[in-house]
């Protein structure tokens, strides 16, 4: 059991890491990984939210669309159920802390139906896990975009003082540096036999 | 035809119960905000162009609702937007102190001292990042420019090698604050015009070999101010901005010249 757990714990955050091996969730990659706070605070949103969205459409697909067999309604079914859910998450924590709002919350509605978070619901599905290692999937799904968000808000506030010749400033730098760190966790590849 | 009702069925339903479910959650979990926040939000131009240091229009409103941002706060807006959120708080606008920002440094090329010829990036936390500048002295102005750089008016210039504030021209927005690697900017009451233009924290002896301009803790400004307005910090002379009445017999006893009159208007 704990064994499998730690599989699939590195295979998520490392091997399969959604974002530099399967390349879902550029947009916010990209978009929000200016500064290491901020990515942080992305970060813990993803973990949130994947963890969530992952327990919901596996209920959803075992309660609802595998009893009425519509299973190919999958993925317009996860994306009304995940943000619905989002929405709510969303009420409750501006309701119940500020704080918490503040630092979460504003990513939230970036998120509600990334296709990172729809990857991971859809994945589960494909793997057929069962609840529990559904969420866990998604929570570690989150942890390795935050962890690839992060590294990369490290190097990008690094790039902002070096000297970087004119055509390349600014995206493209960006580009090719994310590119290099996608490489480098290719390298991960056969970790795990 | 019936698997299309089903699926039809299926996911309008769906749809229905978790719209049904969200709006009746949005009236149980809805936040109470204060109206005047709402208000406030409509007189600013709403470009969240963070100007006025926070994160958009609707942080600056909710800020100065909560007493943590000025009513006249909001650069873009000006002095028509002002008098509007002056109404809405109902205090006076014009009773609102002015501030600007003042760099605390006076350390000019031809009065201090380096420690090594920099010929790198033009910007100073670059500058920074080796063994903390150029400068001998560890928290003067390294002069090339972050602040000036990150000012959206075009308030700061650059003279003799330190920073300096056009204060005619200067919003308080705040983000050369942020922009300074060695935190020498400060936000300042526009009237109170004598400021101590040195941050060092190095003992009297260190600070005089570094900069001829910089406070030595002689602590003569201290004795010298009637309204007892002067304090000592370790090695250096702080002047409390309520007590201070603008006398400056604090600039004529300074044997450095560390306090000076703001009088960069240009």
């Amino acid at each position: 059991m704990i064994q499998s757990i730690v599989t699939a714990f590195l295979s998520a955050v490392l091997i399969e890491n959604f974002v530099l091996v399967r390349f879902l969730g550029i947009c916010p990659f990209l978009g929000v990984s200016k500064k290491i706070n901020t990515a942080l605070g992305m970060g813990a949103a993803v973990i949130f939210v994947m963890g969530v969205a992952s327990g919901a459409t596996w209920l959803l697909q075992e309660y609802v669309l595998k009893s009425f067999k519509i299973e190919y309604l999958q993925t317009i079914g996860f994306i009304v159920v995940i943000a619905a859910l989002v929405q709510f998450v969303e009420m409750v924590i501006q309701k119940t802390s500020r704080q918490l709002y503040q630092a979460l919350g504003v990513y939230l509605p970036l998120i509600t139906t990334n296709c990172a978070v729809l990857g991971v619901c859809l994945i589960n599905v494909q793997k057929g896990s069962d609840l529990l290692n559904s969420f866990l999937y998604g929570i570690f799904a989150g942890v390795g975009f935050t962890l690839a968000i992060v590294l990369f808000a490290g190097i990008r506030e690094r790039l902002e003082y070096a000297d970087v010749p004119q055509s390349l400033k600014g995206i493209p730098i960006s580009l090719i540096s994310a590119s290099l760190v996608s490489l480098a966790f290719f390298g991960f590849q056969g970790l795990i036999k | 035809m019936y698997e299309v009702v089903v699926a039809a069925s299926v996911l309008g339903g769906m749809g229905a119960l978790l719209g049904i479910g969200l709006s009746y959650a949005s009236k149980v979990f809805a936040v109470e905000i204060d109206e005047r926040v709402v208000q406030i939000r409509d007189v600013l131009p709403g470009a969240n162009c963070g100007a006025c240091g926070l994160a958009g229009c609707d942080s600056f409103a909710d800020a100065v609702v909560q007493g943590k941002a000025q009513v006249n706060g909001c650069p873009v807006g000006g002095d028509a937007a002002a008098q509007k959120i002056a109404a809405v708080m109902g205090v006076e606008a014009a009773g609102v102190k002015r501030v600007a920002a003042r760099v605390l440094c006076n350390g000019r090329c031809s009065v201090s001292t380096e420690k090594y010829i920099y010929r790198g990036l033009n910007d100073c936390f670059a500058a920074a990042q080796l063994f903390g500048g150029h400068k001998s002295c560890a928290y003067g102005c390294l002069g090339h420019g972050s602040c000036m750089a990150a000012c959206p008016f075009n308030a700061i210039v650059i003279t003799g090698g330190v920073a300096r504030v056009i204060e005619d021209r200067c919003r308080a927005c705040g983000k050369c604050v942020a922009a300074c690697p060695k935190k020498l900017i400060e936000i300042v009451p526009k009237e109170k015009k004598y400021s101590v233009l040195c941050r060092s924290r190095d003992k009297g002896a260190v600070t005089k070999k570094n900069c001829e301009v910089g406070c030595i803790g002689c602590t003569r400004c201290v004795k010298a101010c009637r309204y007892g307005a002067i304090s000592m910090e370790g090695s250096l002379a702080k002047i409390d901005v309520e007590k201070c009445t603008g006398c400056g017999e604090c600039t004529s006893v300074c044997p450095t010249m560390a306090i000076r009159k703001m009088d960069y208007d240009d």
